[in-house]
This record gives C-alpha cells, sequence and structure tokens, in this order.
C-alpha cells in the first residue's frame, strides 16, 4: 500500500484517528500508548480503546525499535461498557 | 557524567512546566525538569479541565484572573502552534441556601472590585444560560462568561515545548528519589539514572510535595486527597456554562469536544495516595446530578478515573522558598484549581526564586504564613 494510502486508514473509529496522526504524535515525541491517548484522544471513545490500542502498539513498537511485547497498553477506565447516567442513578430512570 | 544544572525543577505537571518555561525565559541558567512517568500524568491530566475566575478569597481571584488572561492568548505569549481548546461559556455557581446566597454575593463584591466580570443571575436567568436546568429550591446564582475550559494536555505540551525552545531540559521516566543538602543549602538531586548537582529545586510535585519536601527535613502542610471524575459520550454542544453546585458538592460541564466532564467533592475522603476508582461514585454522581440536570440522565459514561488535590490548609497554594534549607522551593499545595491559576503561578515562583519583582504581590502565598496565622480559608471549593 502506497504511503499515502497508509496514512489514511482510520486507527481509532470512536474517535476518527487517522495512521497519520499517530505517526505525527509519535513524531511529536509521546512514546508510550498513555501519551498517545492523551495527545490526539485515541482510544478515548465509548469503546475504551479495544481496537486502536492494539494497533498503536504496533506502531509504536515499529517506531521505537522495541519488541512489541514491551510496550504497555493504557490504564483500563472503568465502566467496561458505556452506560447511562440515568441508569447508574438507579431504577425508575433507566431509559 | 559531571550532570549539573542551575535549578530543577521537579513534577512534569503543568506547574512545573510552566515554571521551567519562566525560570528559562528569565535567565535563570540552565534548568533541568524532572519528571517521573511522563508529562501531564498526574493531576493535571487527570483534572476537569475548568478555568474560573468566581473565588472567595483576594488572592484566588488575582491568580485566577491574571491567569485567565494569559490563556486567552497562551499560543502567542508563548509563541508556539498548539491550539489549548479554550472556550469561554461561563461558569454558573449555584446558591441554594440564604447563607450561600450572602457568601456569593460577598464574593462578587470582591470580584468585581478586581475587575473579574461576574454578575448575580435570577433562577430566570440562571435557566436562559443552562436550559436544562432544573431551577427547584434555587436562590439564584453567579455568573462569568469569562470562565470556561481548557484541554491542560494542550497548554502543558505548549509550556513544554516553549521550556525547550529557552533551553529547558526535560527528563520524563526520571523520579526523584533524593534531595541532598548540606549545611542547610540544597547541593543535588538524585534519580535512578545518577545525581545533578544543584544548588536550587522547585518543587511541583502535586501531592507528592509533602514526599520531596521530606527528602530535606522540610514539612510542608500538603496532603494528598483522591478525587473522582467522569466523562460521557460526545454529544451535540447543548451546555455552553459549567454548572457548579457546592450545596451538591459537583460541577459538570461540556468540553469543545462535546462529552460532559463532572465530577464531585467528598468531604470525608482522606488522605491517600489512593488513585482508585469506585462504583459508590458513579451512582453518587449520577444521582446529584441528575436532580440539577435531568436530561443528562440519558448521556452514556465511557470512562472514568480519579486523581490527586494537593490540598494545603486554607485551600491556596504555597509559592516560594519553605523551610530553611536554602535553595528549596516549592509550587504546590493548589487545592484542586491549580490548573486554571498555573500560567501566572509558573511566572511568580520564578520570579521569587530569582529575586524579581512579582507580578503580584504575594506575601499571602508564602509558606510561613501558617505558623504566622494569617489563614483566610477559601470558602468556594468543591
Ligand atoms: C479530579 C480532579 C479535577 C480537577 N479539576 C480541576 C479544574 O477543573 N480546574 C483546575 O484548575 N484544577 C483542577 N484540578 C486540580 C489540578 O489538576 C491541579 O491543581 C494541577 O493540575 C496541579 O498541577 P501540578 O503541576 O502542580 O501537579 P501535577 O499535575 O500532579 O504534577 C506533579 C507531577 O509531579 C510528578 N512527581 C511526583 N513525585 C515525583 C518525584 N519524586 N520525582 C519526579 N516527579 C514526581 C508526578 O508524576 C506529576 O506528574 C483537579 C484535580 C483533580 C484530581
Amino acid at each position: 500500500m502506497s504511503e499515502q494510502l497508509e496514512d489514511d486508514i482510520i486507527i481509532c473509529r470512536c474517535e476518527d484517528i487517522k495512521l497519520s496522526e499517530i505517526r505525527q504524535s509519535i513524531a511529536d515525541g509521546n512514546l508510550s500508548t498513555e501519551e498517545i491517548k492523551r495527545s490526539c484522544r485515541c482510544g478515548m471513545g465509548p469503546c475504551q480503546g479495544r481496537t486502536c490500542m492494539p494497533l498503536v502498539a504496533q506502531e509504536l513498537a515499529k517506531a521505537t525499535g522495541k519488541p512489541l511485547a514491551e510496550i504497555s497498553l493504557p490504564t483500563f477506565r472503568q465502566p467496561v461498557a458505556a452506560i447511562s447516567l440515568g441508569a447508574l442513578a438507579g431504577g425508575e430512570r433507566h431509559e | 557524567m559531571n550532570d549539573t544544572a542551575d535549578v530543577v525543577v521537579i513534577g512534569g505537571g503543568i506547574v512545573g512546566c510552566a515554571t521551567a518555561y519562566n525560570l528559562a525565559r528569565l535567565g535563570a541558567g540552565k534548568v533541568v525538569l524532572l519528571e517521573r512517568d511522563y508529562l501531564a500524568s498526574g493531576a493535571t491530566g487527570r483534572c476537569g479541565a475548568g478555568m474560573r475566575m468566581q473565588w472567595g478569597t483576594e488572592t484566588n481571584c488575582l491568580l485566577s484572573r491574571e491567569s485567565t488572561r494569559m490563556l486567552e492568548q497562551l499560543p502567542e505569549l508563548l509563541d508556539v502552534d498548539i491550539d489549548i481548546e479554550l472556550k469561554q461559556g461561563g461558569y454558573l455557581l449555584l446558591a441554594y441556601t440564604e447563607k450561600m446566597a450572602a457568601q456569593f454575593k460577598k464574593n462578587l463584591q470582591l470580584q468585581n472590585s478586581l475587575g473579574i466580570p461576574s454578575r448575580w443571575v435570577t433562577p430566570a436567568e440562571a435557566k436562559e444560560i443552562v436550559p436544562h436546568l432544573n431551577t427547584a429550591g434555587l436562590l439564584g446564582a453567579t455568573f462569568c462568561a469569562k470562565d470556561g475550559h481548557c484541554n491542560p494536555f494542550k497548554a502543558t505540551a505548549a509550556y513544554a515545548k516553549a521550556a525547550e525552545r529557552h533551553g529547558v531540559e526535560i527528563r520524563t521516566n526520571s523520579e526523584v528519589t533524593g534531595i541532598e543538602a548540606e549545611c542547610c543549602r540544597i547541593t543535588g538531586v538524585k534519580t535512578r539514572w545518577g545525581t545533578i548537582s544543584t544548588p536550587r529545586v522547585v518543587v511541583a510535585a502535586g501531592g507528592y510535595s509533602k514526599q520531596l519536601g521530606r527528602m530535606v527535613g522540610v514539612e510542608l502542610p500538603i496532603y494528598p486527597e483522591r478525587h473522582e471524575i467522569l466523562v460521557t459520550e460526545p454529544v451535540e454542544p447543548m451546555q455552553d456554562s459549567m454548572v457548579m453546585s457546592f450545596h451538591h458538592n459537583l460541577y459538570c460541564q461540556q468540553s469543545p469536544h462535546g462529552s460532559f466532564i463532572m465530577g464531585i467533592g467528598h468531604p470525608d475522603e482522606p488522605e491517600s495516595f489512593n488513585t482508585e476508582s469506585s462504583w459508590q461514585f458513579l451512582g453518587e454522581m449520577a444521582r446529584r446530578l441528575i436532580e440539577i440536570l435531568p436530561p443528562l440522565a440519558g448521556l452514556n459514561v465511557v470512562r472514568q478515573w480519579a486523581g490527586l488535590y494537593d490540598m494545603s490548609p486554607d485551600r491556596q497554594p504555597i509559592l516560594g522558598p519553605a523551610g530553611d534549607v536554602e535553595g528549596f522551593h516549592v509550587a504546590a499545595g493548589f487545592s484542586g484549581h491549580g490548573f486554571m491559576i498555573a500560567p501566572i503561578t509558573g511566572q511568580i515562583v520564578a520570579e521569587k526564586l530569582l529575586g524579581l519583582k512579582t507580578a503580584l504581590p504575594v506575601e499571602l502565598l508564602d509558606a510561613g504564613r501558617f505558623a504566622r496565622g494569617d489563614l483566610f480559608v477559601e470558602p468556594s471549593v468543591v
């Protein structure tokens, strides 16, 4: 695939982040998944980075020359699945 | 290796970065910033991202007023090409009791006397500002249209970039494990990478500042306290203003990205370094929020987290030299509002360290005030 086409690949579907943005973030000096997440919101959407973070880790491994196993994934934040405030408040307001 | 610095700044949150930038800009020589993890990994990157000038003490009003002015033009001031996502949609502070209304009106007088454009609004006017506000039981509110939001990661990155341009060396992944002193003066700072010889340190380590003080026998009256927070999925813009209620002990703001960020305070939260999230928080947050902003019940929560407030006895920061070890400086004790006042704070700490005239009168902010008994506790904190 050409560099250009590759750059357009969407890595994070929730926040609509392209591969080029991940590469830019790494070039800006963000060398961990935590930092990349915070710099461009990748992995901050409803799926909590389930799809994108492994891809980001691969990019980081490529860029830093570290083995993939040494790239840690971001802290997993509750809740596991998106849940409405109404449901959290309890009972009757649940929609 | 001969590792030396003229000043070592400990902590890579917004305060450490802003301080390092100002030190270098004002001619402090070689400045090294040491951060345990990565920049903004502490309270800064976990905060509610809110900025307001509606405070109850003159010090907090001045610090926030000056900082707001700076945030309004931060990329130009720092000459960096980073959008800090500033949004000035205002802050609405709700009053539910006569006592609170009286305090708010007193605060307004103070704020207005300092040129802060805040005003009293009736429940009906409050509803115009936030149409989905439940005004039951509401006596009124104060509103300042210049209050708002900006992105903590971006603001920190902007300071870091500007600092590096002025020659600051930023070292992440570098936890300070010891501070060395000889005959009551600072001589060096230790990390696992080695020792940096330096005559001065600035501790900007948030909730960990007390720990760092203890490394040289300086006892700082600052303690860590967990605060929890959550964010919802992004939705269409529907709430320009932050809504804050000291009665419900909560705040809730829609970010420019569309998500709602909200948190509550806990009067019984113990002193600790705990930053775990709790299920209790989710339920309690949701119940209190829906009481005042009912339509938000339909929003989905996507993430919750927690961070540390670095509390001081009067809920105002300690800026400048502390203890009797020469060369030991502090910028901590922000008590939950250090992000919004970081721009002027960084400048004042640098000015003080370099013996320059400070931008604001800072007698009220020195570490000695507690011993002198000069306490005037900030009343308006969640
Ligand atoms: C949930 C929550 C909501 C908040 N909401 C707001 C808000 O809306 N508006 C606002 O203005 N403020 C808010 N605050 C407060 C604000 O986050 C802080 O006051 C501000 O970020 C302080 O910045 P700092 O740089 O002093 O501290 P921090 O960002 O905590 O930075 C300190 C840094 O020091 C590092 N460190 C600690 N020990 C060492 C060591 N031994 N060696 C090297 N580095 C070390 C840490 O890793 C950390 O990165 C909130 C805080 C929390 C927790």
